[in-house]
């Protein structure tokens, strides 16, 4: 018969499938960042007349700019990243394209310093640790220790597998990818916390002689309408987003479906099993979770 | 007593539909969407740019911070008089100067103008600085009457005017070069000795041209290099268009949602539909209460937190069914089914809470109107679900109108 905890093994391989490949390629490969890490300009135009790549390449060569990233993104739009160029050599540049390929318009001109991309990389891992403490510290408070810490391994898993897909397809990162990864991180415990909430509830009216293990099935057992539940309907909203949003928030609202789903499944077939297995490994250091209240 | 109830259903429904009819105002991209017209919108839905300038140090001048201060102060008159409405500008650390503009056609050229030096020099032929924007009482652009072409008509303060006398006197005959910001505009031959205090500067496409320059001339020469750390700039067609699409893909998600509930969920559903849309105007009216303003990131948390606000009345209704196998009344089914869910709900979303306020703590200001909206529309959706669903609810089992369970999918 299916049961959550007792063949937790293969949800753990599942997870590894994705995760371990996913390192192997952050390792070797990295993350194919935007320039709000990288610094350097993006620039997205709209001409009124049809325009070729190659074209849009002559006159960026022109000024230089020959290694820059020339994109069509759309009817007669065009999408050009370079490196790091000053203000005025990045107005040049539009006024030079504006000049030899007829009239545009501007709809979007974004330029990061190299220091601010810095900034971002830092606090962006700063945002994450700072995260990771206060949840371990708040579910300690509510629950217990090693619950906090069951809950954060299933949230790193789901800011691991979601970097691993945007390494592995090589999906480009920006600002907002980082408010996707918290983003994530505050679902992923939310519906951790469901399922904990129920466990502890559920110790609490058991008979003495019932394994923990089968406590923890019969919760998820529970639950699971709402794990499921909760998240269609956030991932209607998503969708909805994805397909109908524009462009500009597209590889944010992809990352938060990746995450939702991957935090809906880390919910319900790892953390509480990873708890499990934390509290038969090391019995005796903290006591059970039977709640006082 | 169950009359009186369902009049209460019927009352507070009526109230909250003339609430949400009342603030329904039109507004040009999205009329029949309430309070919209009172939130303000970020650079990226209406058009604009958001800049962060780093005053550096240069050979000629230090970044010190009355430098910078003082550069503010320019800063701000070039963008009033560019006629720019709200613009923001603020002081960032003790260097950077932090600049957003709204509803300029051409967001661009004002940053070309504010990051300007409008360092104005007259040399002469020797080589020698003679005047400076410095000397300057006023600048300001006119058509030159004779010839009708756009020009900037320069008047010297006192002490200027008496130099450019003495100039224009002792080097009658040889030229004068006028440098801006180190490219030689002119060289015209001083003809005869000008006393009056007055010249003009010449060859400017339009007059609006030759108004700019006069601003950066009137406001003065910058005492810093300012250069661009950074630029987000929304040309006005992407916002609208930004805004449209999102606008659109929220109400076909929420639609989506709400059908899921009643399909689901049944008359509970039907509930949770009502008290998701006064969640939706609740939150539209706090955005509106604190002035927030309203990004394309602001928009997308607004969105997931509807999906999220629905959770805690999924956690109830999940409750209540449970509740209704094990044989209890209606009524003390919801009652026991809140009470289970409510520790649920706190915790669950307090988590969600310090996710949201880190983000705003540590990230850019651009993504901060996503964690703001996040963080509004969690402590709102608890409001919503443990308030409002509960009321109704129980409302609806003390009606006894709608007793069977099937009716809760039980």
């Amino acid at each position: 018969m299916f049961n959550f905890v007792r063949q937790r093994k293969y949800w753990y391989i599942i997870s590894l499938l994705i995760i371990i490949p996913g390192i192997i390629s952050l390792l070797f490969r990295g993350l194919n960042l935007g320039i709000d890490f990288t610094g350097g300009s993006l620039i997205e135009l709209r001409f009124e007349q049809v325009v070729t790549v190659q074209e849009v390449r002559t006159v960026l060569a022109e000024h230089g700019l020959e290694q820059s990233v020339v994109q069509l993104s759309g009817e007669n739009q065009v999408l050009i990243r370079t490196g790091v160029i000053t203000e005025e050599r990045n107005q040049a540049m539009v006024a030079g394209l504006k000049d030899e390929l007829g009239g545009l318009t501007v709809l979007r001109n974004d330029s990061v310093g190299p220091v601010i991309g810095k900034e971002l990389t830092q606090r962006a891992i700063l945002a994450l640790i700072i995260a990771s403490i206060a949840m371990v510290v708040y579910i300690t408070w509510r629950f217990e220790f090693k619950q906090g810490l069951a809950a954060v391994a299933a949230l790193l898993h789901d800011a691991l597998v979601t970097l691993s897909l945007f390494s592995i397809f090589w999906l480009q990162v920006d600002s907002a990818f980082v408010a996707a990864v918290l983003t994530i991180l505050g679902y992923s415990i939310n519906a951790t916390i469901v399922i904990f909430d129920r466990v502890r509830e559920n110790i609490k009216g058991a008979r003495k002689t019932e394994p923990l293990e089968s406590i923890i099935d019969r919760s998820l057992w529970q639950t699971l309408a709402r794990s499921a539940n909760t998240a269609l309907t956030v991932l209607f909203m998503l969708v909805a987003l994805y397909f109908l949003g524009g462009a500009t928030l597209k590889t944010f609202v992809l990352a938060l479906i990746i995450g939702v789903t991957s935090g809906t499944y880390s919910s319900v077939f790892i953390s509480s099993q990873l708890w499990l297995d934390l509290k038969e490994r090391w019995p005796k250091t903290l006591r059970p979770a039977r709640a006082e209240t | 007593m169950r009359l009186g109830n369902l009049l209460k259903v019927a009352a507070i429904m009526a109230l909250a539909a003339v609430v949400a009819f009342a603030a329904f105002s039109r507004v040009p991209n999205v009329p029949w969407l309430p309070l919209t017209q009172d939130i303000n919108l970020g650079l990226d839905l209406q058009g604009g740019v958001h800049v962060v300038l780093e005053a550096v140090d240069t050979e000629e001048r230090r970044a010190t911070p009355d430098a910078v201060k003082r550069a503010m102060g320019m800063l701000e008159e070039r963008i009033d008089q560019f006629g720019v409405t709200e613009p923001v500008l603020q002081q960032q650390g003790l260097t950077r100067i932090v600049v957003e503009i709204a509803g300029v056609d051409d967001p661009d050229q004002v940053v070309r103008d504010l990051i300007r030096p409008a360092d104005l020099i007259f040399k002469t032929d020797d080589g020698e600085t003679v005047l400076t924007g410095a000397d300057l009482a006023d600048a300001r652009e006119a058509f030159h009457p004779q010839t009708g072409e756009p020009v900037v008509n320069l008047t010297w303060n006192p002490e200027g005017a008496r130099t450019f006398g003495e100039v224009t006197t002792a080097h009658e005959g040889r030229h004068l070069a006028i440098y801006l910001d180190e490219d030689l505009l002119q060289n015209p031959r001083i003809d005869e000795p000008i006393l009056n205090g007055k010249a003009f500067i010449r060859g400017y496409e339009s007059l609006e041209e030759a108004h700019r320059i006069a601003v950066l001339l009137r406001s003065g020469a910058l005492p810093v290099k300012l250069n661009v750390m950074e630029k987000r700039m929304v040309g006005p067609w992407l916002g609208a268009d930004s805004l449209a699409r999102s606008v659109n893909a929220g109400m076909i998600g929420f639609g989506a949602i709400l059908a899921f509930m009643v399909a689901y969920y049944r008359l509970p559903g039907f509930v949770a539909a009502f008290s998701l849309t006064v969640y939706g105007i609740l939150v539209l009216l706090i955005l509106a209460a604190f002035n927030a303003t309203l990004t394309l990131a602001g928009i997308f948390g607004f969105l997931l937190s509807l999906g999220i606000a629905i959770d805690a009345n999924i956690i109830i209704f999940e409750r209540l069914k449970e509740e209704l196998r094990t044989g209890r009344s209606l009524r003390s089914a919801v009652d026991a089914g809140f009470k289970r869910a409510l520790v649920t709900i706190l915790d669950a979303n307090v988590t969600t809470l310090i996710a949201a306020a880190i983000l705003y703590a540590l990230l850019p200001i651009w993504i901060k109107g996503f964690a703001l909206t996040l963080g509004i529309g969690i402590l709102t959706s608890m409001f919503t679900g443990l308030v409002l669903t509960r009321w109704v609810l129980q409302l609806v089992a003390g009606s006894g109108i709608a007793n069977s369970p099937r009716l809760y999918r039980a």
